[in-house]
């Protein structure tokens, strides 16, 4: 059964000088129950995407359903049953959070009562500064707030619009913890983020750049599709070493990652190869070994061809 | 309706938890109300004056006594010579010098009529003008008084009466202007800024994902504010009556309805502003240039709607605040009953109701 | 004057009313180092960030920037530092021209070294098409690479870089690494906030602020052999866990 069913969505910006083609031809079904991750950066048009299916934008073309109802004619109707939480934690800065839930709960017709055990988890952790205004929390806790409020009226399908972006590195782990959590209640989530390493934790992923989805599907078969063998390199002159690896006819790309530096091969070239040209480069240290791609690796392939 | 009352009640707790925002919108009409009754009153008060007299009667005496009592003179000095004239106007001291000739009450007993000269000190026009005004009032009912009993026979009276405002109290015309431009601050101002500043922190987006029907939301938004405004304007009549003691004339039911109803276009105002701007400084300027400033030029209250130009004139049909200051002015300083205003009231009532549905029609279920 | 060490600072201390934000942090950054600071959000980097950059008063302790106190001589630490942020760097509604040009004169540039070096930035950044498009409508990635150049515009020896790459494709945030590099070669010191634990890894050494303090700081290489990381993201995990403010914000 599907939750979510895209099929050619497209939305344009018309400006004085020029259309933006933010959404082109989009499409993409996620089943119920499901935790599927729209993957790119700033600019490749989750937002619009997501505001489309929300029904806060009308689409310039194609069509979408949510839960089996229309986005442009039952729109009233998917406003009843979906959780919405955008980019910007949007929350009433000057009430507390115990304020925040209650206006939430009401405004679609329940109490937080009611739902309190859907949020329970998450809720629990912020209980002890319910009398707190939302503008005083932390960046971790507003997105918990912000992730209570959207959930509330227990709602069929939740779209987080990049929940994580701007959020350090504990706070992201745990808020990916409490999704997972989440799932298992059984509520469809639509997740954005401009961090690839997120890809990983979620069941399916579409990849996304200028207004195109590259590819989609599991994390695995996405990473099964990368056809090349990635080498990690790591040398004392790292700067250097990148030089080289980009200047070598061998390597159809190389790029920095983390402590390492990924070399993609072209199939008629080996690792002793690129170990002898790295040696007489300059580099007798060169430490070479193969590495799996991760989503970052292919998705960098996919912009580029 | 309890998702309206929950509604209501965030608003109210937005406006409460700003504190400084709260003092500014219920102090405001009380200092300018102070600011206009007292700074920057057109009435002269306690001017000085000085005298020269040569005829030293009991008619100058009384005429001089009579000015010295009343509210606008008080008396400085009696000169001896024409010379003394120059001299105390250039140390400022006085304003305006009284110059009675020899023999002032004998000439008006028998040739019935007797000279006195009024100079002021016109460096100041307005306050030449007001203050000759009032003196020449002041001896004229003397000359009533004196002759009362006797029918002059080429005598022509002028008779000028103040109408409605027998002491030419400046204060009566501001008291409506004032209430006005409150309610253009507050309600317009503050309703359009407060519906933007949802969509600028974005949670107009959550809202508009939910099932709550975009009325409700922007009619909660105005409740908080109907209601200060409701404080404000029995905070402004309770500082006329007894503070500046201009009188209530009229029904006080009347003149409260009449209010609500003005706060009522007001709001509709900021309401149209809030769907049509994104952005809370754009909404400030909409209604500052937009609205706040031709209600201080265009409603009669500073200028005269007859002394402006034609064209002016025209456009200030469209300023709600014009129709409203007849409407209090009638009211409330002449004391009139609804029948006199039932155009003013009707074209209010048809303001209101155009801008209620064009900011309903404008208001938008979706983003863009 | 230490010519080594670009950043100096002992027992750097600030206050709010009870709040301790930065609790007497003592460190240096060498001269020509691409040094990372890292933190969760409310561990204090941006008020310590502030304070070296001469925006805020620190409420006790010491710092020299480029030998310059930064109590008394805020002025002289601001001409040799340049900074750039992701939410603040350029005007939206000027030209990539203008900006430049904007940027060139605040620091008291002559005419002829703004354009000479514009047109060499214009050159290397790939941009000459787009010198007269407002900034508003480049690319989010391009934006933050002019911006970069804009903030090491005046050759600075010391560029504040906070959070530069957030939300911007991997192959551009790469790119702008490059850039950082090609800036660290030509002698400027690097001193960069991220979210990116990967972008650590490049950093020759790494601070991590927990609560207010700088709970260790070393190249990359030892701290992951100290806390047996295989990369810096679990170093940072191990040690932002600890926090036990960073819910208090």
């Amino acid at each position: 059964m599907t939750a979510v069913a895209v099929n050619n969505l497209s939305k344009v910006y018309a400006t004085k000088k020029e259309t933006i083609d933010a959404v082109q031809h989009v499409s993409f079904d996620v089943a119920r129950g499901e935790l599927f991750g729209i993957i790119g950066p700033d600019g490749a048009g989750k937002t619009s995407l997501f505001r489309m299916l929300t029904t806060l934008l009308l689409p310039d073309g194609g069509s979408a359903t949510v839960d089996g109802s229309d986005i442009v004619k039952d729109y009233e109707a998917i406003r009843q049953k979906v959780g919405y939480m955008p980019g910007r934690f949007s929350l009433y800065q000057d009430l507390t959070v115990e304020e925040n839930l209650n206006f939430f709960a009401t405004i679609f017709n329940t109490t937080v009562g009611a739902n309190y055990d859907i949020i329970k988890d998450i809720y629990v952790q912020i209980e002890p500064f319910k009398k707190r205004r939302a503008g005083k929390l932390s960046g971790g806790m507003k997105q918990k707030l912000a992730l209570s409020c959207a959930l509330i009226h227990r709602p069929v399908v939740l779209f987080l619009d990049e929940p994580t972006t701007g959020v350090d590195a504990v706070s992201r782990k745990e808020f990916w913890e409490m999704l997972k959590r989440l799932k298992q209640q059984g509520i469809t989530i639509l997740v954005s983020t401009p961090y690839m390493d997120e890809a990983a934790l979620c069941d399916r992923v579409a990849l996304m750049q200028k207004g195109k989805i590259l590819s989609a599907g599991t994390p695995a078969s996405i990473i099964n599709a990368f056809n090349n063998t990635i080498l990690a390199v790591k040398s004392e002159k790292m700067f250097q070493l990148l030089r080289d690896l980009k200047a070598w006819q061998g390597t159809e790309d190389s790029y920095s990652f983390g402590e390492y530096h990924h070399a993609v091969m072209k199939k008629e070239f080996s690792e002793e190869q690129l170990q002898n040209y790295l040696v007489e480069k300059g580099h007798p240290d060169v430490e070479i070994k193969p590495t799996q791609p991760n989503i970052e690796d292919c998705f960098m392939q996919l912009m580029q061809s | 309706m309890k998702q309206f009352i929950s509604f209501v009640k965030k608003e109210f707790l937005h406006i409460l938890r700003d504190t400084k925002t709260l003092l500014i919108l219920l102090g405001m009409p009380i200092a300018l109300i102070m600011i206009f009754g007292f700074a920057l009153t057109t009435e002269v008060k306690n001017s000085k004056f000085a005298v020269l007299d040569f005829s030293k009667d009991a008619a100058t005496e009384e005429i001089i006594n009579e000015l010295n009592a009343s509210r606008y003179f008080d008396l400085v000095a009696a000169l001896h010579t024409y010379q003394d004239i120059e001299a105390i106007f250039h140390k400022g001291k006085a304003k305006m010098i009284i110059v009675f000739p020899p023999s002032f009450k004998s000439d008006l007993q028998h040739f019935n009529t007797a000279p006195v000269q009024i100079i002021a000190d016109a460096s100041d026009p307005n306050v030449a003008t007001t203050l000759t005004g009032y003196a020449t009032t002041i001896i004229m009912d003397y000359q009533k008084r004196v002759t009362h009993d006797r029918k002059l026979p080429h005598t022509i009276n002028t008779q000028v009466r103040m109408l409605y405002n027998p002491q030419m109290k400046g204060t009566y015309s501001f008291v409506p202007g004032v209430i006005s431009m409150i309610l253009m601050l507050v309600c317009t101002m503050m309703t359009a800024i407060t519906v933007v500043r949802e969509k600028e922190t974005g949670t107009m987006e959550v809202l508009l994902v939910s099932p709550v029907q975009p009325i409700k939301v922007i009619l909660a938004k105005a409740v908080p504010y109907l209601l200060i405004s409701i404080v404000n304007i029995i905070s402004i009549l309770l500082l006329s009556v007894f503070v500046l003691d201009v009188p209530i004339r009229g029904s006080l039911i009347l003149l409260l309805s009449e209010s609500i109803l003005f706060t009522i276009t007001c709001l509709s105002f900021g309401l149209l502003i809030s769907t049509l701007t994104d952005s809370q400084q754009m909404a400030m300027f909409i209604s500052l240039t937009g609205l706040f400033l031709p209600t201080l030029m265009l409603s009669g209250f500073l200028f005269p709607i007859e002394n402006m130009p034609m064209v002016l004139q025209v456009v200030s049909n469209i300023v709600p605040a014009r129709w409203y200051y007849q409407i209090v002015r009638a009211v409330m300083i002449k004391g009139l009953p609804l029948i006199t205003v039932w155009k003013e009231t009707f074209i209010l009532t048809g303001m209101t109701v155009f801008l209620l549905m064009a900011s309903l029609k404008n208001f938008k279920t979706r983003l863009a | 004057m230490d010519t080594e060490k670009i950043i100096i600072t002992e027992k750097l201390t600030k206050r709010f009313a009870d709040f301790v934000a930065v609790d007497a942090i003592s460190f240096f950054v060498n001269k020509g180092e691409i040094f990372g600071f890292l933190g969760a959000n409310g561990a204090g980097k941006t008020t310590a960030m502030r304070m070296l950059c001469g925006l805020s008063k620190p409420t006790a302790g010491k710092a020299t920037i480029a030998g310059f106190d930064i109590y008394r001589q805020t002025e002289k630490i601001k001409k040799n530092i340049g900074y750039m942020s992701q939410k603040f760097s350029l005007y939206e509604d000027l030209t990539v021209k203008e900006n430049i040009r904007f940027y060139g004169g605040i620091y008291g540039k002559s005419n002829i070294f703004i354009k000479e070096k514009a047109a060499l930035l214009l050159h290397q950044l790939k941009l000459e098409k787009e010198a007269d498009k407002l900034v508003g409508d480049l690319p989010l990635g391009w934006k933050q690479k002019l911006a970069f150049s804009v903030a090491i515009f005046h050759e600075p020896q010391l560029v504040f870089l906070d959070e530069p790459t957030g939300g911007v494709d991997p192959v551009t945030r790469r790119e702008f690494w490059n850039m950082i590099y090609e800036a660290s070669e030509r002698g400027i010191t690097i001193f960069v906030t991220t979210h990116y634990m990967d972008e650590a890894e490049y950093c020759s050494r790494v601070a991590i602020m927990v609560d207010g303090r700088i709970e260790a700081l070393d190249t990359p290489e030892v701290l992951k052999s100290t806390y047996t990381a295989t990369t810096m993201d679990d170093v940072f995990l191990q040690l932002a866990r600890k926090a036990q403010r960073s819910e208090l914000g």
